[in-house]
């Protein structure tokens, strides 16, 4: 397989430079060179006039290579300062370290004490810590995979101010990102890969955000349409849910209260681990609310469990994919038994009927448009745009009055994204009440009728979104405190 | 560099392949340790494998003995094996055995000497149920307070042999036997005995009761949605929870089921080939019936199979010992590398080896 077919492009000292494209697109696999951790078959690279070739990421490091990549390396019971002393080759002595940590936290404008346990850091202060640990290598060039996907709209400004400031130092800077809208404000350039080939060059400050994404998936696809269809009847109805945290590193729900109407999508956003999985988990019945907390066109089904909801026709898709929402070595036809047994009418006396739930597999497949070789594949042997097409597409089918999604597009293709929010729209259009949790505010901004962010537990008032910018926006996921009003810590 | 690649789908052929090639490789070196004890191996093998089913000499007397010993192999197999697929790990099949040949022989000898046709299937019922309840204990204890029920169902284990050694010698003590351990033998007492149902075939009741398992175990698993549900909550147990399974109630019946079978199995034992109660009844075949269901990968057919192959090498085995006068701990070293090998080369059902160099992602 080739991942990365005749890719040239260059960056320029003090250029922060985007690296554009879909996922499996080989975006990944490109930087994987540059920083050692796969060596190319053919072709070379140069940096600063000087043939560049290295064989680890040690050497990429000496040759003044950093990178921060999307998913964090750092240990939870360790410090900043221990942390970061772990990624080094030669440590200072514990005090320097912490001494040039605060140096170069102060530098940059990026906020962090050295001796705070890691476990206690927000995402964003995480992301620092990586941050900071390449810094203090002095890099010339510093790759950065997908950073703002964790962090709120504030701390994605602190984070590009420090970027320009290394850029103005003459740092050059490989951004890689799926973001349209930051690509924009921030970078110089941008090359955009399509299948592991360079597709395009632009400079995106003068190219529309719909430029670049119809560079990167080939063809214009459709955004979804807003819409101005009048509400119903509430259907769901949470009053002041409470649940206690299901681990030691759960989060506990404090008191969330919304309202959804037929025919509209309520957005939920909100930074990761505030209290997202928890809350779809007492809304798919998974875990059992306190009397009177979760209503259903009047009725009270919070003790109810994820059958008893399902016949009641409130279905759900849990963020997971692979493990939650669907089990990775079972095959799409029994993959489908697991939310449609009863609703498709596949059981007779607790027998499964074979024939009817591949049928129903094949509809999903058809309607949703799921690459796989039959439906007898395994879940995990699909790609996760494929898989979740395939986990959206299960509950749309079975004609849910209320949909509940987390993350219904994380790390999905443009194309494919458009689609499932496509068909969330249509869902509601035909009269169902969908709730949509997401970290990606761009998509909830898309599909939602109003928005509301959860915070610790507890979720902000939920407005009708064409009345709310984006700094009430950050406002409302940082918690901020106007948006208390209606919760009172019990 | 040699890999191992998790492969996208589980290899079909190697599902089959594996535990042929296991047997093979277990006949292999098997016959080097044969040979380093100074037997002949290719007699050796062949006296465990081939003679006690088609030696002219005593195939008539040790082919019977076949469905003897695996049928309660088999029986006990497919309770673990669906409590495996769970992930429902009943370590103490041997205890829910040897508490269910004691409340069957109880249940049974309290009626004594009545020769009523229901005497039998009372004590079928009475055994079924005196495994159930043990296999109850780590159930409950594992729903109710989170203990392990490795350990619990194992450590019941000693129990349920404290037990038995009590009984055998206090409460179901034959009155006539002057004072021997041991219960009276139900092979003495018609209604109560598991006797051959066809003469000369080694068929008795817990031979049929294994072929019912198998395919009651078989319609479970791939037709039921409880038997979905059970390997749904093995393979993905957060899927299971999301899809409305109760982990609780899977755990009740996986354990239960396991301990019914068991009970059963430990039943016909004693009211057949064994005949009776005595202080060391049980032989093994909880711990063994472990071994078979993983040989027949925890398949229904494939423990049917596994069964059979296991308790070949058991009379293999003692043939052995007889006609080779290999020890016997050499024939437990041999059982043990048919395990060891399946496991080994279980490894390419999911995996498969790549040499050289790591491929581009």
């Amino acid at each position: 397989m080739i991942a990365n077919d005749d890719v040239s492009f260059d960056i320029g000292r003090g250029e922060i430079h985007a690296l554009l494209g879909e996922n499996g697109a080989g975006k990944s696999t490109l930087v994987k060179m540059i920083y050692g951790l796969v060596a190319p078959d053919k072709g070379e690279m140069q940096l600063d006039g000087a043939r560049y070739a290295p064989t680890k990421p040690s050497e990429a490091r000496r040759a003044g290579i950093a990178m921060v990549f999307q998913h964090f390396s750092l240990f939870d019971a360790l410090n900043v300062a221990e942390n970061v002393a772990l990624g080094m080759e030669t440590p200072p002595p514990m005090s320097d370290l912490a001494r040039q940590i605060r140096e170069v936290s102060e530098t940059y404008g990026l906020p962090l004490d050295p001796g705070r346990t890691v476990g206690t850091l927000s995402a964003g202060e995480r992301q620092r810590v990586e941050i900071i640990r390449c810094l203090l290598q002095n890099p010339r060039l510093l790759i950065m995979d997908e950073p703002t996907s964790v962090l709120t709209p504030q701390e994605v400004e602190i984070l590009f101010e420090t970027l320009r400031k290394l850029k103005a130092e003459g740092t050059s800077i490989l951004y890689i990102s799926h973001k349209l809208e930051e690509i924009r404000t921030l970078c110089d350039n941008a090359t955009i890969l399509r299948l592991g080939k360079k597709v395009d060059t632009c400079i995106p400050s003068q190219s529309s955000a719909r430029q670049m994404a119809e560079m990167m998936v080939g063809s214009s696809f459709a955004t979804p349409e807003a819409r101005g269809g009048t509400a119903g009847e509430v259907l769901l109805a949470v009053r002041d849910l409470h649940l206690p945290a299901p681990g030691a590193f759960g989060t506990p729900l404090r008191g969330i209260s919304f309202e959804v109407r037929a025919g509209e999508v309520l957005g939920i956003g909100g930074v990761a681990g505030n209290g997202q999985d928890e809350l779809l988990s007492a809304l798919s019945g998974e875990r059992a609310a306190p009397a009177g907390s979760i209503m259903l066109d009047g009725k009270d089904i919070s003790r109810a469990g994820p059958v008893a909801r399902r016949g009641m026709g409130v279905l759900s898709g849990p963020e997971e994919r692979l493990g939650h929402a669907a089990a990775p070595d079972m095959s799409l036809i029994e993959n489908g038994v697991l939310t449609a047994a009863r609703s498709e009418g596949m059981l007779t006396r607790g027998f499964i009927s074979w024939t009817k739930a591949r049928t129903f597999a094949e509809e999903v497949i058809a309607h949703f448009d799921v690459r796989t070789p039959s439906p007898g594949t395994a879940a995990r042997a699909l790609s996760g745009g494929n898989l979740q097409k395939f986990v959206v597409g299960r509950e749309i089918l079975q004609s849910p009055q209320v949909l509940v999604l987390n993350q219904p597009t994380w790390g999905v293709d443009a194309a494919a994204a458009a689609f499932i929010r496509q068909s969330v729209l249509d869902l509601a259009a035909k009269g169902a009440a969908v709730v949509v949790i997401s970290q990606d505010l761009d998509e909830l901004m898309e599909v939602s009728d109003r928005f509301g962010a959860l915070n610790e537990g507890r979720l902000s008032q939920t407005p009708p979104v064409a009345s709310l910018n984006i700094e009430q926006i950050g406002l409302m996921m940082g918690g901020a405190h106007d948006m208390e009003v209606a919760h009172v810590d019990v | 560099m040699i890999r191992l690649e998790k492969r996208p789908q589980p290899s079909r052929l190697w599902t089959i392949l594996a535990p042929i090639l296991a047997v093979l490789l277990t006949m292999f070196v098997g016959g080097l340790l044969f040979a380093a004890l100074g037997a002949n191996p290719f007699e050796a093998i062949r006296t465990i494998f081939w003679d006690p089913i088609f030696n002219a000499q005593f195939a008539s007397f040790t082919r019977p003995q076949l469905l003897v010993k695996a049928a309660p192999l088999i029986l006990i197999a497919i309770g673990l094996s669906i409590g495996f697929r769970a992930g429902i790990w009943n370590i103490g099949a041997e205890g829910q055995y040897i508490m269910g040949a004691i409340c069957g022989a109880a249940a049974g000898l309290a009626l004594y000497p009545s020769e009523s046709v229901l005497i039998f299937p009372a004590m079928v019922i009475a055994g079924a149920f005196g495994g159930w309840v043990w296999a109850m204990i780590p159930a409950i204890l594992k729903t109710r307070v989170g203990t392990n029920e490795i350990l619990v169902s194992l450590m019941l284990v000693y129990v349920a042999e404290t037990i038995l050694g009590s009984v055998a010698t206090g409460l179901l003590r034959n009155p006539e036997g002057r004072g021997f351990p041991g219960s009276r033998n139900f092979k003495q007492w018609d209604a109560a005995h598991n006797a051959e149902i066809f003469a000369g075939t080694g068929m008795h009741w817990g031979v049929v009761f294994a072929f019912i398992a198998v395919i009651g175990a078989y319609v479970l698993l791939t037709r039921h949605i409880l038997g979905y549900n059970i390997r749904l909550t093995g393979e993905a147990p957060r899927a299971a929870r999301f899809s409305g399974v109760r982990p609780a109630r899977i755990v009740l019946i996986c354990l239960g089921l396991s301990g019914l079978l068991a009970g059963m199995a430990g039943l016909f034992e004693v009211t057949g080939p064994a005949g009776q109660i005595s202080i060391d009844f049980n032989s093994g075949y909880g711990f063994t019936a472990i071994i078979v269901a993983f040989l027949g990968r925890l398949n229904p057919i494939g423990i049917l199979l596994a069964g059979l192959l296991m308790a070949l090498t058991y009379i293999g085995g003692e043939l052995a010992q007889l006609m080779l006068g290999v020890p016997g701990a050499s024939i437990q070293l041999f059982q043990g590398m048919l395990l060891f090998f399946l496991l080994g080369v279980d490894v390419f059902t999911n995996y498969r080896l790549r040499i050289g160099r790591r491929e581009i992602a």
